[in-house]
């Protein structure tokens, strides 16, 4: 089996979200950088099954320089090798992000074989676009299951499943396939100190084309307004159990 | 004209109708296989075939794009469910169009203007929308449903040509799930707790608070991540978005992406040990303490209200 991932670096905002002066992106000075996880499911799937069933596992990003820090991070989890597409500090577009995808997978594969798996997230951290995945899938000509929370390959097929109301709903696509998952797919693991260090010396390329105009075109980003609350503190410690109750009763469910 | 696709939910699809009607064209709507009953559009355009038995999106799309070529309308448009936004993206694939997902406004023009959501709703991002038609999904409960219209409107059916392809994917089967206490996203009363509970052996007390409120638990990612809940439990961006009558969070430290999961929530009541948390600055209500002694005094004191 050969099995590619495709992940997003974003930053990891805490409590409160402070833009750029210029409003095109999120202040990043004082923060640490992830990718989404339902990317981490998908590095997570990968590893398995190439652990079960041979091959190899490609992790692949469209990002700044940087990005090559989320690389590493998904071969520290047992990732064999990493693509870099390096992009300028421009977001792209997800038409743009998945046309450069699509180039990258074309590549690889006239030198190693097809991919029989893809895995997306189904939406990214940051921009939920909902889309990547499926733009790859469709300019490869390959099915594409979306929102999975179980990923089965049996032989020549895999088995999809999608939480829906009331139930599971099963998809069975022939290989090759592409994947978009959520978190629940599985529990990741965590990175060992040894497989981190293992990580810096697997083999990672990286190209650097250029960016299509952007026909989804970021104007400028805005924080909503917070609703302003001054929360009413009851009281501190259990002594606040009765002022808890009067509430819960005011509101009508105790 | 103005197409919306008829999605999984007919509350979100009336949405999306509001929506459609503010770009200012005639409205149309979509539908494969069966469609609901449906007043106050011009017509309603239904995909017949064996193919849509069962959820095919591909197909779905396949006949979408042939619907599309034939009334080149100005935009497409359906609610932002999991559905929605797969069929779309299917769509915008095809046509090689932009898709600009979860939108809570758009002005129509070339390029149209659209605000969408980012970051599960902590960020909007204003954007251009270039080609044509324009397709777009609507962010679910940022817009105002339409009533229901009474009255038919006239169906036109067609039977889509499509592919082997077009056909790969479709729900082959739909496991029914074993029905089990209160539902996350729908519970009226939801205790929740972070890495505060220290232990998976930490949420004994909060189940007991929510079986004493007939609530659903949640959790937030630091405690899926250790374990000591099951994902389907965590609330947030990338877990359940809830709508409770009162939404109880204990030990959580109010991350944006915890917070994504809980704006639905009518009000909102903290117990941290820290008064500067920020989740505090989105509730309503406030204790300062340790969970482990607060949760269960307040246990005790709904007891003792009940006379039990
Ligand atoms: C893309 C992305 C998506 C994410 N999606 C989600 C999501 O869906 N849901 C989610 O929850 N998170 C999500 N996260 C993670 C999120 O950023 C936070 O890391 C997480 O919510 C923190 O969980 P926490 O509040 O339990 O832990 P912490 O941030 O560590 O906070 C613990 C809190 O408990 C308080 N506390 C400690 N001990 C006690 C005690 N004894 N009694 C009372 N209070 C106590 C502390 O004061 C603190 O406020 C996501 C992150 C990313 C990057
Ligand atoms: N810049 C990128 N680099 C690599 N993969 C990406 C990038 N942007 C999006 N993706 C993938 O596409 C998925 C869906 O993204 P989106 O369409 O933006 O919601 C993400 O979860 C990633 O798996």
């Amino acid at each position: 089996m050969r099995v590619l991932v495709c992940v997003k670096r974003v930053p990891l905002t805490g409590g409160r979200i402070v833009l750029t002066e210029d409003a095109q992106a999120i202040e990043t000075r004082h923060l640490g950088f992830t990718i989404s996880p339902h990317e981490e499911c998908g590095v997570e799937e990968a590893v398995r099954i190439v652990e079960s069933a041979e091959g190899e596992s490609v992790v692949l990003t469209l990002g700044p320089p940087e990005a090559a820090e989320q690389l590493r991070d998904a071969m520290a989890l047992g990732i064999d090798r990493a693509i870099h597409i390096v992009s300028d500090d421009e977001e792209w577009d997800p038409q743009a992000t998945a046309g450069a995808i699509v180039e990258r997978i074309r590549a690889d594969e006239a030198a190693h074989g097809p991919f029989d798996l893809v895995f997306f997230g189904n939406e990214s951290a940051d921009a939920g676009n909902y889309q990547v995945g499926i733009r790859v899938a469709h300019a490869l000509g390959r099915p594409v299951a979306t929102g999975l929370k179980g990923v089965s390959v049996e032989s020549a097929t895999v088995r999809c499943e999608q939480e829906v109301a009331g139930g599971r709903d099963v998809y069975l696509l022939p290989l090759p396939a592409v994947v978009t998952v959520l978190e629940g797919l599985n529990l990741p693991r965590y990175p060992s100190v040894p497989a981190k260090l293992r990580a810096q010396r697997k083999p990672l390329e990286s190209y650097s084309p250029r960016r299509p105009d952007s026909r989804l075109e970021k104007v400028r980003l805005v924080v909503p307004e917070g609703q302003g609350k001054e929360a009413v503190v009851l009281g501190q410690g259990p002594e606040a159990a009765a002022a808890v109750v009067e509430v819960l009763q005011q509101i009508g469910v105790a | 004209m103005v197409i919306v696709y008829l999605a999984d939910s007919a509350e979100l699809t009336r949405q999306a109708l509001a929506f459609a009607r503010g770009l200012g064209d005639p409205v149309h709507a979509f539908a494969a296989g069966s469609a609901p009953e449906l007043g106050g559009v011009e017509t309603l355009h239904i995909a017949e075939g064996d193919a849509f038995a069962a959820y095919a999106p591909t197909a779905i799309a396949a006949a979408f794009v042939e619907l599309i070529d034939r009334h080149s309308p100005t935009a497409v448009v359906a609610a932002g469910t999991e559905r929605g936004n797969e069929v779309l993206a299917q769509v915008a694939a095809r046509l090689d169009l932009p898709f600009s997902a979860n939108c809570v406004a758009a002005t129509a023009g070339n390029p149209m203007l659209v605000t969408r959501v980012r970051w599960g709703g902590s960020v909007l991002e204003e954007a251009r929308v270039h080609g044509a038609p324009k397709l777009l999904t609507v962010q679910p409960h940022a817009v105002e449903a339409e009533p229901e219209i009474a009255g038919q409107p006239s169906v036109e059916r067609f039977t889509p040509a499509l592919s082997e392809t077009d056909l790969a994917v479709r729900v082959v089967e739909r496991v029914e799930a074993t029905a089990g206490g209160v539902s996350l996203a729908e519970a009226k009363v939801v205790v929740s707790a972070g890495r505060g509970a220290g232990s998976a052996e930490g949420f004994g007390i909060i189940e007991e608070l929510a079986g004493l409120l007939e609530g659903a638990v949640g959790c937030s990612r630091a405690v899926t991540m250790a374990g000591w809940r099951p994902h389907t439990d965590q609330v947030g961006q990338t877990g359940t978005k809830i709508a409770p009558e009162i939404y109880i969070a204990c030990g959580i430290s109010g991350a944006t992406q915890h917070m994504a999961g809980c704006k639905g929530a009518k009000a909102l009541l903290a117990i941290n040990t820290d008064a500067d948390a920020p989740i505090l600055a989105s509730a309503d209500y406030a204790v300062i303490g340790d969970l482990h002694e607060v949760v269960p005094a307040i246990s005790a004191e709904l007891r003792k209200a009940r006379g039990g």
